[in-house]
């Protein structure tokens, strides 16, 4: 190994402790995938942190060789906030359930976004309450039957990418746990990208919400109804690589190149970096029914972070004030002197 | 040098300014404190403030209030005034109950108008008739007239003249206690320094008061004040805010460690919040989060990376950090958590002091949870008092609760500012150099004092999970062991306990040989010390022992109080500490007074109550 540049592998991320999720659990993928992810970063072990809530997923941490934190639930936003505050050297993942980051620790998880705190949000979507074994959750569709919705939900779902843009989000990015390549694409684009970074993961929870994302992630139509996004590239899908998407007014049409007079030229191209999130909104909201759900890198949009704010006004109100210490700058104000 | 009627010395005077709350009052009162203290006068201010930001004007509930008391052994804002300034008869009508038998009242007789006595609800226009205020002198002063003739011709809008009338009262206030005029215009100026021209008219404005004392040769009691023989230092005006403020900035000084605040904004703490966002200048952090749970957790992220932490709340607001408080007492993370207590319950009276959140601080988390608990006695020990909950903090690996109060919070002292060298340094309780880092275990602790060690993240070779879950003592791995889990409770308990061996003893104060010995905790301070004062100068002897450390209790505490055949503990509550220490002493029945009016105690109170329960 080099001195001055060390090369992890994804070994060097893995703690000692033998993992508890059920097997068959998506979980176990995201973990293999997210220290892979971390040795193509190269961060060092010791310069990462990694601070969950409570649920099935936020045991995440345990099974890292870096600096871990598992919370309580839905405030592992806040926590990992004060962290990167503190610490801005390094690099900071939230890893949140749907519950966790949606439910309980919703108002922490739009505030980290609006704020712009550099973390990455890993968001694992089972659409259901895992840990508690087997309640409804805040992504849950209208009328889904749980162990606590017994006649059906009564109440409808966000959809994380929608709360993400409505809190001004700079990155969204989404995977499925099955698909490894790209979840390790988004999750280093994310946290390459400077600032609050949302991945939505689909994820299957086998035991409570079994194939719940299944009308998308089954490997028959998986081709057909999730389009893979890409920076520069057109928006093409399909199992044969024939259909893309078009505008449509002010809406996306998917249409079948070469059918009703449309053209390679008509497919748009993916630009994630475009300050506007108009299109990205748009494109985040396809739900794989009449248009495919979109995996990838969505949006990345650079903006000044928070904690650089911070660092920032720290230093520029230092230089102007010019107290070194506490004393310095009480006896600046009004004092009087008792000989 | 004025020819004054009738001067009396006095060792301290009580000056009570009040007026509606757009009148200024907490300005008029800061100045005077000020000017006072610059002259080597001690201090102590009490702001009562109304709950509404602005209650309809004139009106009984929108009058507010700045008592300051100001000379020799001052150890409180005073029980009762000796000098009233009432703005309107609303102030008037809410004071005068404040007002010593024959003191001075300064009113401005051109607000009694009709309306004006309407709105203060006064059935006749004759407000000093049906207040009955015979036994007072009255100073019947034209404040807004003579404002508005200062005034004149400087082209200024009626609104913003009116707005110079506390400053009139201001420049009254100063010829009847002799105060140096130019000393408050130096305070004007500096306040108003962005605005010169509101400054000299304020100038003008205090002359005109001033010259109106000497001009009428108003025929009331004047007054020389004593000066207290000050330690020799730099000194300077400072509230139990700002005072806490500084304390934890003296503390990430001494620790190395940066201060990181995580706050939501509520009363009356939030000019903690205030200060610590303007003391970027020193390199604090302070972050107004989402709100108070956020704020704790924001804090004990920034524990976890190594930062000295702190979050900053009332009691609604520490209900609310409940749970994330455990997390830091399970991980055993440094975090101090200030409670600026007001009365409650739920919203319960936003601006008022109480004692109330003793039991919400010691108790109020799930599990076996304890935490240590301390308590600044007066707005300049929230300094040392704050300084010693991240001391503890640091040293201990554990979450302090500091509970301050909205009376010291908002009140405020000279205070004399520490040398560098005057506090200690704080020692975090760094992994030992000697340590196996290829064995070192995140829970392993130093035996003596079972302090974990502290690894700060970002250090090769760390690499550690903490977490919420119970842990195993000796590997760190998560564990639902049923005996490890009561070993753990004991230790974490038996933690805190030895916190004892690094704080100071219980002092008595008063004659520590009588048979009583009066009992009180944090901001009650100053009242239960002039009330033992009084006693023991009257022939009622009491010892006083006051309590600043909670949990742990000082060592020698319960032998000290065990010595006396009575022992009646103060405070601002139902019995709260009563209680607490009552179940550490149960042989004998703990004796207690009460208040629970959202107003400190007064002196006469404590005196009377004392007399009564060792008859
Ligand atoms: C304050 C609090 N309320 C409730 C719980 C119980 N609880 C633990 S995890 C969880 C939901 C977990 O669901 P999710 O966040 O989606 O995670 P998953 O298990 O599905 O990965 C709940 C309700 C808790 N631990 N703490
Ligand atoms: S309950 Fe579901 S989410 Fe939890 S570990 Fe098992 S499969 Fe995974
Ligand atoms: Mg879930």
């Amino acid at each position: 190994m080099e001195q001055d540049k060390p090369c992890y592998t994804a070994a060097n991320y893995k703690s000692d402790q033998s993992v508890r999720w059920c097997p068959g659990c998506g979980d176990h993928a995201i973990l293999n995938t997210l220290h892979k992810a971390m040795a193509t970063l190269g961060v060092p072990p010791h310069m990462t942190a990694v601070i969950s809530g409570i649920g099935c997923s936020s045991r995440l941490p345990y099974y890292m060789n870096t600096y871990g934190f598992h919370t309580i639930h839905g405030r592992a936003a806040a926590i990992a906030t004060g962290f990167k505050v503190a610490n801005p050297e390094m690099t900071v993942w939230q890893i949140s359930g749907d519950g966790d980051g949606l439910a309980i620790g919703g108002n922490h998880f739009i505030h980290a976004v609006r704020r712009n705190i550099d973390i990455n949000i890993l968001l694992f979507n089972n659409k259901i309450y895992g840990l508690t074994k087997g309640q409804y959750s805040p992504t849950s569709a209208r009328g889904f039957v749980s162990k606590s919705s017994p006649y059906g939900t009564t109440e409808d779902p966000f959809i994380p990418a929608e709360l993400v843009f409505g809190a001004r989000g700079n990155f969204f990015g989404r995977s499925i746990d099955v698909e490894l390549q790209t979840s390790q694409e988004v999750m280093v684009a994310a946290a390459r990208h400077k600032g609050a970074s949302v991945v939505e993961i689909l994820q299957n929870c086998v035991i409570f919400n079994n194939g719940i994302h299944n009308a998308i992630t089954d490997r028959s139509v998986r081709a057909d109804r999730t389009i893979h996004l890409r920076h520069g590239e057109k928006m093409i899908f399909g199992a044969n690589g024939d259909k893309g998407l078009v505008r449509d007014g002010f809406l996306l049409k998917a249409v079948t190149i070469g059918q009703d007079g449309y053209t390679m030229d008509d497919v748009l191209v993916h630009d994630a970096h475009t300050p506007s999130n108009f299109l990205h909104q748009q494109l985040a909201m396809m739900d794989g029914e009449t248009l495919p759900l979109a995996i990838g890198i969505i949006r990345d949009v650079e903006a000044i972070t928070y904690n650089d704010g911070v660092e920032a006004q720290v230093k520029e109100v230092r230089a102007k004030k010019g107290f070194n210490t506490l004393r310095d700058m009480i006896l600046a104000g009004e004092t009087w002197e008792v000989k | 040098m004025l020819e004054k009627t009738n001067v009396k010395v006095l060792d301290k005077v009580v000056v009570r300014f009040s007026g509606d709350s757009g009148d200024g009052m907490q300005l008029a009162g800061n100045i005077f404190t000020n000017v006072s203290a610059g002259v080597g006068n001690q201090v102590s201010t009490f702001p009562d403030y109304p709950a509404e930001i602005r209650a309809p004007q004139g009106s009984l509930s929108g009058v507010s209030g700045f008592q300051v008391s100001v000379g020799r052994g001052v150890h409180t804002p005073g029980d009762q005034c000796d000098v009233l300034v009432a703005m309107n008869p609303a102030a008037l009508k809410q004071n005068v109950r404040f007002l010593k038998p024959g003191g001075v009242i300064i009113v401005d007789v051109d607000s009694f108008t009709e309306n004006d006595l309407k709105k203060a609800q006064f059935k006749t226009l004759d407000p000093i008739a049906e207040l009955g205020l015979e036994g007072f002198q009255i100073m019947e002063t034209p404040v807004t007239s003579m404002t508005k003739a200062a005034l004149e011709g400087r082209g200024m809008d009626n609104k913003s003249v009116l707005k110079c009338r506390n400053i009139f009262a201001l420049g009254v206030v100063c010829w009847l206690f002799d105060r140096d005029i130019n000393a408050a215009k130096r305070h004007l100026n500096k306040k108003f320094a962005k605005k010169p021209a509101v400054a000299e008219a304020n100038s003008l404005v205090l002359d005109a008061g001033y010259n109106f004392g000497h001009n009428t040769h108003a025929s009331v009691s004047t007054y020389r004040i004593e000066t207290e023989d000050p330690r020799p230092g730099i000194y300077t005006d400072i509230n139990g805010n700002t005072a806490t403020a500084w304390g934890l900035i003296m503390a990430s000084e001494k620790s190395g460690r940066p201060l990181f605040l995580g706050s939501y904004p509520i009363t009356p703490a939030t000019d903690i919040l205030h200060e610590l966002a303007k003391r970027k200048d020193l390199g604090v952090k302070a972050c107004q989060m989402e709100d108070e749970i956020a704020g704790v957790c924001s804090a004990i992220g920034a524990s976890f990376a190594g930062n000295l932490a702190v979050t900053s709340t009332s009691g609604p607001g520490l209900a609310l950090k409940s749970e994330g408080i455990g997390l830091a007492v399970i991980a055993e993370l440094p975090l101090v958590v200030i409670d600026v207590q007001r009365g409650g319950p739920s919203t319960g009276l936003p601006t008022k002091t109480e004692q109330t959140d003793l039991m919400q601080a010691l108790y109020g988390r799930n599990g076996e949870s304890p935490v240590a608990v301390v308590a600044p006695a007066s707005p300049t020990d929230c300094f040392t008092m704050a300084f010693e909950a991240c001391r503890i903090a640091i040293e201990h690996m554990t979450p302090v609760i500091l509970l301050s109060d909205a009376f010291i919070g908002n009140g405020s002292s000279a205070w004399r500012i520490p040398e560098a060298d005057e506090f200690p340094a704080i020692k975090p309780n760094y992994l030992p150099s000697d340590i196996d880092k290829t064995s070192w275990k995140p829970y392993q602790r130093d035996a003596e004092t079972l302090v974990r060690y502290w690894a700060i993240p970002g250090t090769e070779g760390l690499q550690h999970r903490l977490g919420g879950l119970e842990k195993d003592c000796v590997t760190s791995a998560i564990s639902t062991d049923p005996a490890n889990h009561e070993k753990m409770v004991n230790l974490r308990r038996e933690k805190i306990a030895r916190i004892a061996n690094n704080i100071p003893e219980l002092t008595v104060q008063g004659n520590a040989d009588a048979d009583t010995i009066l009992v009180g905790w944090g901001g009650t301070y100053g009242h239960l010390m002039t009330a033992t004062d009084q006693l023991c100068a009257t022939g009622h002897d009491v010892a006083f022992a006051h309590f600043r450390y909670i949990n742990p209790l000082p060592k020698n505490a319960l032998e000290v109080l065990s010595r006396y055949k009575n022992i009646i503990v103060a405070e601002l509550n139902t019995g709260m500490f009563a209680d607490y220490l009552q179940a550490k002493i149960p042989g004998k029945t703990i004796k207690r007074i009460n208040k629970i009016q959202g107003q400190p105690f007064l002196v006469k109170e404590i005196v009377d109550s004392v007399i009564d329960l060792t008859k």
